[in-house]
């Protein structure tokens, strides 16, 4: 909402600057976005009086005129306008000074070999009109020297107010002159409503047939208007508030709208088939709106209407079949209270904004039809002209009204701010709230927003000042401190800073990815009706597309290691699960002086990075289950599931299968997982004490076994047989060494940690031990070298 | 006697000179079994006990010093030997190492801890709620009917099930933190299940938390939130941190404390002034946008001091009121009895403020050069003691 200081001031008696009022709206909940003063950019302009005119010596159309603009000595100026004459006050511009309306610094210049040092100026050049067949033409009295911008009273600062949907009544002037002047900012002048005597009776039927959506139509005919061009003071105004001047009677109505809250519509009686009725529109009915777009109609609509055809989107937009032209002679001015609902609902259901409808649909005045008929009639028959009927009015408004029961202690209950009862009382009275002496509290017409003492209490001390709020310390809770981050923040924290100490950058990626990248991952469960582009469309069901998206990025960057992770959630059908994904693309180490070629990531250190952060996650990773994948976006021989018995996966991981890396747009291939953190035990509470520990007093005993095996011997197979082959003496066992043999069986040796309890193992002990081992080995196909 | 010391003078001063070998030539010679030493030794057994007492410490003193001078000349020989050794063992020790490789923390992530142990001090849980939220949690029950002119700010992105399930969602999210709901009145008696969107600020979980748990409530709502926006400070993924309080006597004023401590100890400065400015949101009232103060710094913006002050100025970081009492009570609690405040406020544009980044986008980007410059590293995990900013 803009409005200008002299437009402010009809409303207000006071002598602020723009800068004050500013300060005060914003202080009072109306946050002011900024002030510009349009006659600023003319504030260089001098007034001067041209002393002598002589024709230049090159140039049949120039003249060198002698201008006095105050200073010491006259200054020669070549001008071009036919209007240039000794005697001849006008405006001027000295060399250095801005000119906005043809876009150009004046300088000292040469023109046709005479110098000239300023310019006269036309009414375009200064921005003030069209006007360019001269140079402006002052009175003979205008102060030379002195300042023209002040001289014209041009200086009128344009006040920018972001108004929050609760205020409609500050969608007008006079409402935010009423806020000003409550909080001591000056005096709300009274508003004289004029009165109109009625040249006839009304010639047309006016009525609402839809109570519920238009309670009130009223409405009036005046004839004999002549619609041609706004007064400059109201077309200055709009055109500083930004609306376009179009025609007297739209510029009227505007001006009504913007001055008071008050939406009119004007229509041409001409085009009228039959009186006004406001009704539900009937399926299938269309209309051409003033904004030249076709809208089609729904039964849960208000519209208004003629005796065949609708006419008007009511409260939202006029149509352009009988909205007023420059041959408009007799029109239907009409005023209407609209629920604020059904605006909402036809305005979204249309994608329809306006004005009017910003303003309905927030509740206007239902007490202000009459003065805002009476209002804008006394402009149109002072601007237009022509005789008004008596006013027809369909229906009544809600009345508006409501009554509070307060009690002012609950300003320092709820908002902590001790105002006294007088105090607030005089605030509520000075809003045009009605106080009683049992503070009853009358709400007034216009402010719809209020229906509760809470919203008594904010007027209250949005007006006091809320820069007059004493912090009060919030008391400390009683008691042990607790832990106040959940067991699952808990845990994303461990594994975000232990995949971070493993080397790997946390990015953060849109929850939401192309339709393609979601089908490339099993499809995703919620899609966007409404997306920002068809890129950030579908939920994701995984982590992975978007690290992969970001990683081809870095990789087209150059980037020659990738290491990305990501704590967040997978969107599927039945929840939103927390998920660790990351990926690794590229040599997982440079090359190297002392190690040579550059080794790429492979599945083997996907899996560790899984183990890795199970680890940190409290997960019993030598528990841990290595199956099958079951997910199509991995190789599906270079990846792997890790589960907690054969149900719980707690993370897959693996090297993308290439229909996966062709799908991400992928030169090579990448390595990935997941980390299911949603699926991670939590841990049960059982106190800071660990269980009592004393460590082996004998050294442990270390023997290698190498073993033939087929190739298709899954090593943990083999490694979990020999762990079982003796549970008291063996306490690890881990493969060390791996090659194929020439005849394509595998060469796998394993080293296996024996603990000895309170003696030391004899050799046969030893030898018995081995012997199980081995034993245990063959069992699963595996042959001693 | 004089064969003695003229043995011993020749013996002295061949071990002088001598290698390594010609040590142990000379050792062997003169102490070895068939040694000239050793067979001087032998023949002290035939001597008289005079002639014992004189040449008995000479051949004694001969022995002794010809073997320290062995030793001596030995340690002498080994120590250069290793010098020399050593002279030729070198390493380049500005040849490169591998060092494992940086990982880092993103700002946002880092920007939650900060804030959960900032609050933790004043005694705020977490809580979390879903994303995908339905109209009633993200609207309704925060006082935003259907027709209401400020659904039309949230800029809402509405999902709904591939395939056209429509089943029931909020609410199920596993890490919704005990914040579940049960089905409140309003979304039971839409007939086609409730209408789903994304989450447009966390406010919701007040909502979830308030239907879940008995006051005395004290949390924190960090989370991701969306709307249909972006440019270079709006993208339409963003982060949000909501805070409640709901207990009895809770007023403004303690708003106001809480909100200059929680600033105070994020911005590390005990000069942040705020500036509270009434506004309007349909879940408080009183309502009141929170401005502070900066001061320009090397052409900077910079939290802290200013405001009003001559070159301050004042910039807008939070949204904050009184809870409704009609939200109150749509989450079954007795607005007479129970009232608090709530407050919510954008973590990206706070890492921003804090860290010095200039635009949003690149939040998202997952640039790795931009993660490695803007990023934490693993340990510096914000604690109050070791300072918030690690």
């Amino acid at each position: 909402m803009k409005f200008t200081l002299s437009w402010l001031k009809d409303h207000l008696d006071t002598d602020a600057t723009a800068e004050q009022v500013a300060e005060r709206l914003t202080a009072i909940g109306l946050e002011v976005e900024g002030i510009d003063d349009p006659a600023a950019k003319l504030a260089p302009f001098l007034i001067a009086r041209i002393l002598t005119a002589a024709p230049h010596p090159q140039a049949d159309k120039l003249q060198i005129l002698s201008v006095d603009a105050g200073g010491p000595e006259p200054l020669q100026v070549v001008c071009g306008a036919p209007n240039a004459r000794a005697g001849l006050v006008g405006v001027f511009g000295a060399p250095g000074t801005y000119v906005p309306g043809i876009d150009v610094t004046l300088k000292v210049a040469a023109i046709r070999g005479v110098e000239s040092r300023g310019m006269m100026c036309s009414a375009r050049e200064l921005l003030l009109s069209d006007a360019h067949d001269g140079i402006l033409e002052l009175a003979d009295d205008a102060p030379v020297g002195t300042s023209y911008a002040d001289y014209a009273q041009l200086s009128d600062p344009v006040i920018d107010v972001a108004i929050t949907p609760n205020r409609q009544d500050c969608m007008g002037v006079r409402g935010i002159a009423r806020d000003l002047a409550a909080a001591g900012l000056g005096t709300l002048k009274s508003l004289i409503v004029p009165t109109i005597k009625p040249a006839f009776p009304c010639p047309i039927a006016i009525r609402t047939d839809d109570p519920d959506g238009c309670p009130a139509l009223y409405g009036r005919v005046v004839r004999g208007v002549a619609n041609g061009a706004a007064p400059d003071w109201m077309a200055r105004r709009l055109t500083a508030v930004g609306q376009r001047p179009i025609s007297a009677l739209v510029d009227i109505t505007n001006y009504v709208m913007l001055d008071h809250g008050r939406p009119l519509h004007v229509y041409d009686l001409a085009k009228l088939q039959g009186g006004l009725v406001a009704r539900k529109a009937a399926a299938g009915e269309t209309l051409t709106a003033l904004n030249g777009r076709d809208y089609a109609l729904t039964p849960a609509m208000t519209v208004i209407a003629d005796d065949t055809t609708v006419h008007d989107i009511g409260g939202i937009m006029g149509g352009l079949h009988s909205g007023v032209s420059a041959d408009t002679t007799d029109i239907v001015v009409e005023c209407a209270w609209f629920e604020p609902t059904t605006i909402a609902r036809t305005g979204q259901a249309l994608a329809l904004t306006s004005d009017a409808r910003t303003r309905f649909e927030r509740g206007v005045d239902p007490q202000f039809l009459d003065d805002g008929l009476a209002i804008a009639t006394d402009l149109i028959r002072q601007i237009c002209g022509g005789e008004a009927s008596d006013v027809v009015r369909a229906g009544t408004p809600p009345e508006g009204i409501r009554v509070i029961a307060h009690d002012p202690t609950l300003c320092l209950r709820l908002a902590g701010m001790a105002v006294p009862p007088d105090r607030q009382r005089r605030i509520l009275t000075a809003l045009g709230f009605g106080v009683d002496a049992a503070w009853n509290v009358r709400v007034p017409s216009w402010r719809r927003d209020i229906d509760g003492p809470a919203d008594l209490v904010e007027e209250v001390v949005r007006i006091e000042g809320l820069d007059m709020l004493e912090s009060t310390p919030l008391p400390r809770v009683d008691g042990v401190a607790q832990p106040t981050a959940t067991p699952v923040q808990l845990l994303e924290r461990r594994v975000r800073r232990t995949a971070a100490a493993r080397g790997m950058n946390e990015a953060v990626t849109w929850s939401f990815i192309a339709q393609a990248e979601a089908d490339a991952f099993g499809g995703g469960a919620w899609a966007l009706t409404n997306p920002i582009s068809e890129a950030l469309k579908i939920m994701r069901p995984s982590m992975l597309p978007g690290l992969l998206s970001a990683a081809k990025r870095n990789a087209d960057r150059g980037a020659a290691t990738i290491r990305l992770f990501e704590v967040g959630r997978r969107y599927l059908g039945d929840g939103e699960r927390a998920t660790l994904g990351f990926v690794l693309m590229g040599d997982r180490a440079r090359r190297d002086w002392r190690d040579g070629k550059p080794a790429t990531f492979d599945a083997y250190d996907a899996k560790a990075e899984a183990l890795a952060l199970l680890a940190a996650a409290g997960v019993p990773v030598d528990r841990l289950q290595v199956m099958a994948a079951v997910s199509p976006v991995y190789h599906p021989g270079r990846s792997a599931t890790l589960r907690l018995g054969p149900k719980t996966i707690l993370a897959e991981f693996g090297e993308l299968h290439p229909a996966t890396a062709r799908a991400m747009g992928l030169d090579g291939s990448a390595v990935a997982g997941e980390i299911y953190l949603d699926a991670v035990p939590q841990k049960r509470g059982t106190g800071p004490v660990r269980p009592g520990f004393a460590p082996p007093a004998l050294q442990p005993v270390r023997r290698d076994f190498a073993f033939v095996v087929a190739p298709t011997l899954i090593a943990d197979d083999l490694v979990r047989a020999v762990r079982g082959a003796d549970k008291t003496a063996i306490v690890d066992a881990r493969i060390f060494d791996r090659f194929v043999l020439p005849d394509g069986d595998l060469s796998v040796a394993v080293e296996v940690t024996l603990q000895p309890n309170d003696k030391s193992f004899t050799d046969a002990d030893l030898t018995m031990i081995a012997d199980k081992v081995v034993a245990a080995a063959t069992k699963v196909g595996a042959k001693l070298r | 006697m004089d064969d003695i010391e003229q043995q011993k003078a020749a013996l002295l001063a061949e071990v002088a000179t001598a290698d390594a070998a010609a040590l142990e030539a000379i050792r062997v010679a003169a102490l070895g079994k068939s040694g000239s030493i050793t067979a001087l030794l032998k023949t002290m057994g035939k001597l008289t006990p005079e002639e014992r007492l004189v040449q008995g410490p000479a051949i004694h003193g001969l022995r002794e010093a010809v073997t320290t001078a062995i030793a001596d000349r030995k340690a002498l020989l080994d120590t250069q030997a290793l010098d020399a050794r050593l002279a030729t063992e070198r390493l380049d020790l500005t040849l490169p190492v591998a060092l494992p490789p940086a990982g880092s923390v993103h700002p946002v992530a880092q920007v939650m801890d900060e804030l959960a142990e900032i609050f933790a001090d004043l005694g705020f849980a977490v809580a979390t709620g879903p994303e995908i939220e339905d109209d009633w949690h993200n609207f309704s029950a925060l006082n935003i009917p259907e027709t209401h002119p400020a659904r039309a700010m949230h800029d809402t992105f509405y999902v709904e099930r591939v395939g056209g399930q429509a089943e029931a969602h909020a609410g199920q999210s596993p890490s919704s933190d005990g914040a579940e709901s049960a089905s409140p009145a309003g979304e039971a008696s839409a007939p086609a299940g409730p209408r789903m969107l994304l989450r447009t600020h966390t406010s919701p979980v007040q909502i979830r938390t308030m239907l879940g748990q008995q006051p005395p409530i004290r949390i924190i709502a960090p989370g991701r939130t969306y709307r249909s926006d972006s440019d270079a400070t709006h993208t339409p993924m963003f982060h949000q941190v909501e805070g409640l309080v709901i207990d009895r006597g809770i007023t403004m004023g303690h708003l106001k404390w809480t909100l200059e401590t929680f600033v105070k100890a994020y911005f590390e400065r005990g000069d942040i002034v705020l500036r509270l400015r009434p506004s309007y949101f349909p879940f408080t009232e009183p309502s009141a946008e929170v401005d502070v103060g900066f001061t320009w710094e090397k052409g900077r913006r910079v939290i802290g001091g200013g405001g009003d002050a001559a070159g301050g100025g004042w910039m807008e970081i939070l949204g904050s009121g009184m809870v409704h009492p009609k939200v109150i009570a749509a989450c079954g609690l007795d607005p007479a009895e129970w009232q608090g405040f709530a407050f919510g406020c954008g973590i990206d544009r706070l890492a921003m403020l804090k860290y010095g980044m200039d635009d949003l986008r690149p939040f998202f980007d997952g640039d790795l050069r931009w993660l490695r410059h803007y990023g934490f590293a693993a340990l510096d995990m914000p604690t109050l003691s070791g300072g918030i900013s690690a």
